[in-house]
């Protein structure tokens, strides 16, 4: 079933073109790919999509409902969760408050429900199996800023699905991880996606995605320029120029 | 019988520590910095006094019509806020500041440069209360709004603000509303200043335009930022060491402002978190002696 249809999709910064026209569809427990060289408007792409930035043209609707005109706070509320490529965790919060801001989005919409205590039994121990789940159970009480890089992306995505996102957005996930860690966290995104959350991934590494994806969307100078199978989009002559350069 | 000096001495520092707290709440607890808070406790301040010896209200209408009123205006004036961050909204909070203080100054209705006189203590059992029992008064309601604060940061809306002020951006992406829980921040902390200034006229009996100007916004934040920004203790703190200073010894007084802003550039070079941050020299010490006293030969 159709999660996200992005439709002609455009995004200008002081004239110029971050993203032009670009049109794609994600489903149920599916990871799509989105790959492209630097510069070609991925991040943009997941700004407008979680409401960070407003689309300059172009329409989004997840689950049939259009979003392209809300705020972040309320599309991440209709299931839609994010991390970020440089990451954000709340840096002087331990991983528990972290992931428990994000489970708080359920009390927030109401004054009265958000005056309430947030550190009650039956929501720490939600909290903790999303922490186990992520691999974090021995961190529990530890700041964030002192989590080594992998930790700190693995609390992100701890702290996203305490949204209980039927989509997640992932930027960059295995971008300056050892080959260990990021093998977990690959194994991390392909238990998510089993259990019927749809995933946007943004990967460098072509190895990730050709491993994870089954469809995957090229992005160069904000506009798509192909999208297919990991083999579909390996022989792609424009991908391939997109890349390498065109010959001469 | 403790002497009137004193009482004077012991009621200021409550209303600076209630107003210490009131700064904290927006500043400490949600993060957005404000330069103009006196503005605030100058509204309280001109709001319960016109109350009360124009329209004839008494104190304990006019004391909490101040909060009221502090805390409207301050989210009327948090809504702008909301579009700058940082060194931005310091400076547009100063301005709020000077353009409140003029409001006072120039307008006659709130009586220009000569102020606001006749207000009184509160009468109650069909007398003028007396100065030790207006100071148990404040204090039980400071203790209450203590409570308060203490209830509110274990809420979700406290969890809320933590948010924000580490990471505006990702907070909302995590289905914070940043927006109504900055305002909220405003209009607490609005309401509790302008509490404070409802106090306070009726403590001074005339107040004046420059009593709630830049400077005492200044002396507001060096009490919070010495103390402890943040932490529940440290403004409290920060407001009675600050506050016994300059009635201690009569040069500080004359170079308060002197004085404050060497301790703030001071403290910002060696103990950014302040006296009671959790990374301050007294917290170590503090935690030290509590979690290892066997540690220093102390256990049995």
């Amino acid at each position: 079933m159709t999660l996200l249809d992005v439709r002609a999709l455009s995004k200008e910064f002081d004239g110029l073109r971050a993203l032009d026209r670009v049109s794609f569809t994600s489903g149920e427990g599916e990871i799509l790919g989105i790959i492209g060289p630097n510069g070609a408007g991925k991040t943009t792409l997941f700004n407008l999509i979680s409401g960070i930035y407003l689309p300059s043209a172009g329409e989004m609707s997840f689950q049939g409902k259009s979003i392209h005109r809300l705020k972040p706070h309320q599309i991440s509320r209709l299931g839609i969760g994010r991390t970020f490529q440089i990451v954000r965790p709340f840096q002087n919060l331990d991983v528990e408050t972290n992931v428990l801001v994000a489970y708080g989005h359920r009390f927030y919409p109401s004054l009265w429900k958000s005056a309430g205590p947030f550190r009650q039994p039956e929501f720490l121990k939600e909290v903790q199996t999303l922490i186990q789940r992520a691999g974090l159970q021995s961190y529990t009480k530890h700041t964030a800023k002192n989590l080594p890089l992998g930790f700190k992306k693995r609390l992100e995505i701890a702290r996203a699905l305490a949204l209980e996102p039927r989509l997640l957005l992932l930027d960059e996930p295995s971008a300056g991880l050892r080959f260990e860690e990021s093998a977990q966290l690959m194994e991390l995104i392909r238990q998510v996606r089993d259990q019927g959350i749809g995933v946007l991934l943004i990967e460098h590494n072509m190895q990730v995605v050709m491993d994870l994806c089954k469809r995957i969307v090229v992005l160069d100078h904000g506009a798509k320029i192909a999208e297919g199978s990991p083999k579909e989009i390996r022989s792609n002559p424009l991908v391939i120029q997109a890349y390498l350069g065109k010959e001469t | 019988m403790i002497s009137g000096y004193f009482i004077t001495i012991f009621i200021t520092i409550v209303i600076y520590a209630m107003l210490a707290h009131s700064l904290n709440i927006i500043t400490g607890h949600a993060g957005q910095i404000s330069l103009g808070h006196a503005a605030f406790f100058g509204i309280g301040a001109y709001t319960s006094a016109m109350l009360y010896t124009e329209a004839g209200f008494p104190f304990w209408i006019s004391v909490p019509m101040a909060a009221v009123v502090a805390g409207i205006v301050g989210a009327l004036l948090g809504i702008p806020c909301l579009r700058v961050r940082d060194d931005f909204l310091a400076i547009t909070t100063m301005g709020i500041n000077f353009v409140v203080e003029a409001i006072f100054l120039y307008i006659p209705f709130f009586g220009g440069a000569m102020g606001i006189g006749g207000i009184n203590l509160p009468k109650w059992f069909g007398r003028e209360m007396t100065k030790p029992e207006y100071f148990v008064l404040i204090l039980v309601v400071f203790v209450l709004l203590l409570l308060l604060d203490r209830r509110v940061g274990r809420s979700w809306i406290g969890l809320a603000w933590a948010s924000i002020r580490e990471d505006e951006e990702a907070a909302g992406s995590m289905g914070v509303d940043v927006v109504r829980f900055k305002v909220l921040a405003f209009i607490l902390g609005s309401a509790i200043a302008g509490l404070a200034g409802g106090f306070y006229a009726h403590f001074l009996t005339f107040i004046m335009p420059q009593n709630f100007g830049f400077g005492q916004s200044v002396v507001i934040l060096s009490m919070v930022v010495f103390g402890g920004i943040g932490s529940r203790w440290g403004p409290i703190v920060g407001a009675i060491i600050l506050g016994i200073l300059p009635e201690v010894s009569r040069p500080i007084m004359e170079y308060r402002i002197l004085i404050y802003g060497i301790l703030l550039l001071g403290m910002m070079r060696f103990q950014p978190g302040g006296l009671l941050g959790p990374e301050s020299v007294l917290s170590k010490l503090f935690r030290r002696s509590v979690y290892r006293p066997g540690a220093r030969g102390g256990s049995q």
